[in-house]
């Protein structure tokens, strides 16, 4: 099976064109392109990624920080930047990889492959064990004892979602009931006494 | 390396400290000085095979016993084993370790205390149901096929299908007490708790392994043979 690649790239040129460069070969294909980071939590969930390539410059200057948040979906899953402007090279290093926009096909494989095989397992980085807001706001409704599906209704998102909510909130935490949850928000203040 | 039958049952205990907890369900008395665990399964009329098997499984993870291993056993103390254990769970370690709860959670913030207390409490309601399940419908029930008696309308695959999962909420408050509780809040007694709850944890870790590849595997033979 191949290694399935989802592309975050705004230009159609650079995206469509990395696309058919990989399907030269049979090791990678791109199952998703995105051509911005909105909602690319549902998109992630959707398109199972095991490598991320994106063009950091879609990156608000907020976030570069802590970018891997914007991918906690699959926090273990390594991330490259596809690089075709000028990029303070010391931030460039927070990413698993980088390809340049004037790398052959043998070299961007060279560098994917190189990132899977550095990367399996966790990635470690201490924002992957701290809760979203998303995740907090999900952590709240459950300590009430709501249903994955109320939740879903209420925060106007997919049960799907709550429940890839609910796994990173139960590794992040160590906590799996209700009521082990209901202490925890009560503790950190997430609710009112 | 597994026990067998010609080691000194001291010996045994001294190498895995937490046997001290499965000579009392046995009803084995301390002070058995240089006595084998022949000698003692004899004295107390315990098959020492049976004996063995549990303190095995308790001591070695790797160990479980072949299906082989236990048609060859006399289990018929199998059951009085578990009711012994859940015994000593609801009537010892659960008051102790919500004695030590109770005492932090009085030094805590009143709506934190409640909070904490409502968990605890969740979860000893929660075991008492799943032993009483075990103890009123599960256990006469095999205890009647070991007399050659199959009750209709009950098989052990009801019990296989609903065993329930009683860890997640000591594996909680493990991770409350060791990583949110506010860390100026009574250390000493917090460390007491967490060796507690580490125990129980282990033994009720062991205790279900028991009941899922031990008990119900030898009740399906039972079963098949009637």
């Amino acid at each position: 099976m191949k290694t399935r690649i989802l592309l975050i790239e705004r230009s159609p040129i650079i995206a469509s064109g990395f696309a058919n460069l990989l399907q030269s070969g049979t090791t990678f294909e791109v199952v998703a392109v995105a051509d911005s980071l909105d909602r690319i939590a549902e998109r992630i969930i959707v398109a199972k990624p095991d490598v991320i390539v994106v063009n950091p410059s879609l990156i608000d200057n907020s976030k570069r920080q802590s970018f891997r948040v914007i991918f906690q979906e699959q926090p273990s899953t390594p991330i490259v930047a596809l690089v075709s402007a000028y990029f303070d090279g010391q931030w460039l290093k927070n990413f698993n990889g980088i390809i340049e926009i004037n790398d052959d096909i043998g070299k961007i494989e060279n560098t994917l492959n190189h990132v899977l095989q550095t990367t399996s397992g966790h990635t470690e980085s201490a924002e992957l064990y701290e809760l979203s807001d998303r995740e907090r706001e999900v952590l709240i409704e459950l300590s009430k004892g709501q249903t994955s599906k109320e939740i879903a209704e209420k925060l106007h998102i997919s049960v799907h979602t709550v429940i890839t909510h609910r796994k990173n909130i139960v590794r992040k935490t160590g906590i799996k009931s209700a009521a082990g949850l209901a202490v925890y928000a009560m503790l950190n203040n997430l609710i009112e006494p | 390396m597994l026990f067998t039958k010609k080691m000194k049952l001291a010996d045994l205990v001294i190498s895995n400290h937490s046997l001290v907890l499965i000579l009392e369900r046995f009803n084995i008395e301390l002070g058995f000085g240089e006595k084998t665990v022949a000698d003692v399964c004899q004295q107390y009329g315990i098959n020492a095979d049976f004996f063995l098997l549990i303190c095995n499984v308790h001591s070695d993870d790797q160990y479980l016993p072949t299906t082989e291993e236990l048609s060859q056993t006399d289990m018929s103390q199998l059951i009085p084993y578990l009711t012994a254990s859940h015994g000593y769970y609801l009537r010892e370690r659960i008051p102790h370790i919500e004695n030590h709860l109770n005492r932090i959670a009085d030094a805590c913030l009143p709506a934190h205390r409640d909070t904490l207390l409502k968990f605890f409490k969740e979860y000893r309601e929660e075991v008492e149901k799943h032993f009483q399940y075990e103890e009123v419908t599960v256990f006469p029930y095999i205890s009647k096929l070991h007399q050659g008696e199959k009750a209709s309308g009950y098989s052990i695959h009801r019990f296989e299908k609903n065993h329930s999962n009683i860890e997640d909420k000591l594996g909680d408050l493990t991770n409350i007490i060791l990583k949110y509780l506010p860390g100026n809040i009574m250390p000493n007694e917090r460390r007491s708790l967490l060796f507690d709850i580490f125990q129980l944890s282990t033994d009720l870790n062991t205790h279900s392994l028991i009941e899922e590849k031990i008990l119900i595997p030898y009740v399906q033979t039972l079963e098949e043979n009637l």
